[in-house]
């Protein structure tokens, strides 16, 4: 708690005048920035999906050091704990279906009708990062960062560099960055072989079904990424600032979801290869996905903030991407926050559209299939990679004891749509895009 | 087919064009915008800064990250994850 007030506004102030754009990402909580003291913001956050899907739960601590004016540390801790069912890419069929878990071990059901969800996952992700933010001398600021997560069968390490240099009496800042990561990709049941064939264990000895399930498995496999950064930043006002981002992002490696399935569909019928056929080795027909083992994508983002006469505030930007896979999208983000004395609500939307990746395929057909050796090299049915509409309303409301503690509730809501081919005779009677309605509330402390 | 290495390379004069003309325009307008030095009272307000809760947009940009295609913009992604 803070005891000594005396002068606090003036130094407050300047500080934060100093502080204000300095960097890219960095102007967080630069303005709470009181010199010898740490700034801690701790939340909670639960998020639930709709039919009994995905859900977890969220602490975050955040604290940041800050030495001088300038100069500051940032330690953050994010645990979280995920249980539930995700989609596994195959289609839904008018027979039941039965798929072996990602591990080999156990198989799951899935009746008549319904979407295949793999009910296995639970998880606990624990990650933990540092940065290094200081000035170098009076027109440049640098900084550096460390990343590592760590959950069951995931791995992810980066490094992160970036360096500012104000220019115009601090109006305009520009910024160039640079994060080198390397993530370790530890499957459950390693990683499968893309396109290979499931293997089901029914009626076989265990020796038997070993033996298929281990000639569907690759080693374990890593990736690596390089991301690049370059922004301006640019005071146009006294009452509005603005960022414009160029991001480049190159990621290579094993790339491809290890727990994702498709389906195969009769050319003819519509008939589902996985409920309704069982070929002589006792296997119905599941292929892994395959996606490309390298993928470069570029973002360009724009953030404009703008303060009305009454001192609401407006926060609006618009990010494309484009990657070489194919897809591009296009985010939309508003919020304004509506500030009364001690208090403040801030209702958000966002809009999201994304075209689907090149080797999108909601299920392979019998003649892509053909009969083991598919006439295609790389195909998911990975809904994220689909055609997809996303749209998210929300709200958040804040209290502010005083200058430095403040409480928050945040209540998001989102809903996904996917679209695409609807497939062909039987296929048509299911549901091959169904939408994905998800929702989180957060807690917030700081002080 | 519209991933050819001829689209890709569309795509990336596309961007590098646009980084381009943005350079310029920010070069070449950001010389007569800006406050002096005693005008930086609004935007030295917490709820202007770019990023008001860092906390707030880690936890979004993860969530998006998990369930979208797309990734970053702002700032680097925040680190993979499995996200199955």
């Amino acid at each position: 708690m803070q005891l000594n007030t005396h002068g606090k506004p003036v130094g407050r102030a300047l500080a934060a005048a100093t502080c204000a754009l300095l960097g890219v990402q960095a102007t967080d909580t630069l303005a709470k920035g009181e010199p010898g003291e740490w700034d801690v913001e701790t939340a909670l956050l639960v998020y639930a999906e709709s039919d009994s899907r995905v859900s977890a739960a969220e602490p975050v601590v955040s604290a940041t050091r800050n030495f001088d004016g300038e100069r500051q540390l940032n330690l953050k801790l994010v645990a979280d704990t995920l249980t539930g069912a995700s989609p596994s890419g195959a289609t839904p069929s008018d027979l039941p279906q039965t798929f072996t878990s990602p591990s080999g071990s156990g198989s799951y059901d899935i009746a008549a009708g319904e979407a295949p969800l793999d009910d296995t996952f639970k998880d606990t992700r624990v990650a933990l990062s540092a940065s290094w933010t200081a000035p170098l001398n009076r027109d440049y600021t640098y900084r550096v960062g460390g990343y590592a997560s760590r959950e069951y069968d995931y791995l992810s390490t980066a490094v992160t560099g970036s360096l500012s240099r104000h220019l115009n009496n601090k109006n305009t800042t520009l910024t160039g960055g640079l994060s080198l990561g390397v993530d370790v990709v530890d499957p459950v049941g390693s990683a499968p072989i893309g396109l290979s064939r499931m293997a089901l264990r029914d009626g076989k000895t265990d020796a038997q079904f070993n033996q298929e399930f281990a000639a569907t498995r690759d080693s374990n496999d890593n990736k690596t990424l390089v991301d690049a950064l370059f922004g301006v930043t640019q005071v146009i006002n006294r009452q509005t600032l603005m960022q414009f981002n160029y991001g480049i992002s190159y990621s290579s490696g094993y790339l491809t979801d290890p727990y994702k399935l498709l389906s195969v569909i009769d050319d003819a019928s519509g008939i589902n290869y996985g409920g309704n056929l069982i070929e002589t080795d006792g296997n119905p027909v599941y292929l892994y996905e395959n996606r490309p083992d390298t993928r470069m994508k570029h973002a360009l983002y724009w953030q404009t903030k703008y303060m009305l006469g009454n001192g609401d505030v407006v926060d609006g930007s618009y990010r494309f991407m484009l990657d070489d896979w194919g897809i591009n999208s296009h985010t939309l983000d508003l919020k304004y926050r509506l500030r009364m004395a001690n208090s403040y609500l801030e209702p958000h939307f966002r809009y999201y559209l994304q075209s689907e990746a090149d080797f999108y395929k909601r299920y392979l057909t019998a003649t892509e299939y053909n009969n083991g050796a598919p006439t295609l090299t790389e195909a998911s049915a990975d809904y994220r990679l689909g055609e997809l509409t996303g749209l998210t309303f929300g709200a958040k409301w804040g209290y502010r004891f005083d200058e430095d503690r403040e409480l928050a509730i945040r209540a998001e809501y989102m809903i996904q749509s996917n679209d695409g081919d609807e497939g062909f005779g039987k296929l048509t009677n299911q549901d091959l895009y169904p939408d994905t309605d998800a929702m989180w509330v957060q807690l917030s402390y700081s002080f | 087919m519209s991933n050819s290495p001829r689209s890709s390379a569309r795509r990336s004069r596309l961007a590098g064009t646009a980084l381009v003309i943005a350079s310029i325009l920010a070069a070449a307008g950001c010389s007569n915008l800006g406050v002096k030095p005693w005008e930086r009272d609004l935007l030295a307000d917490p709820d202007m800064q770019l990023t008001v809760s860092a906390v707030d947009a880690g936890l979004d940009d993860h969530i998006y990250f998990s369930k979208e295609a797309s990734s970053g913009g702002r700032g680097f992604g925040g680190g993979g994850c499995g996200c199955n």
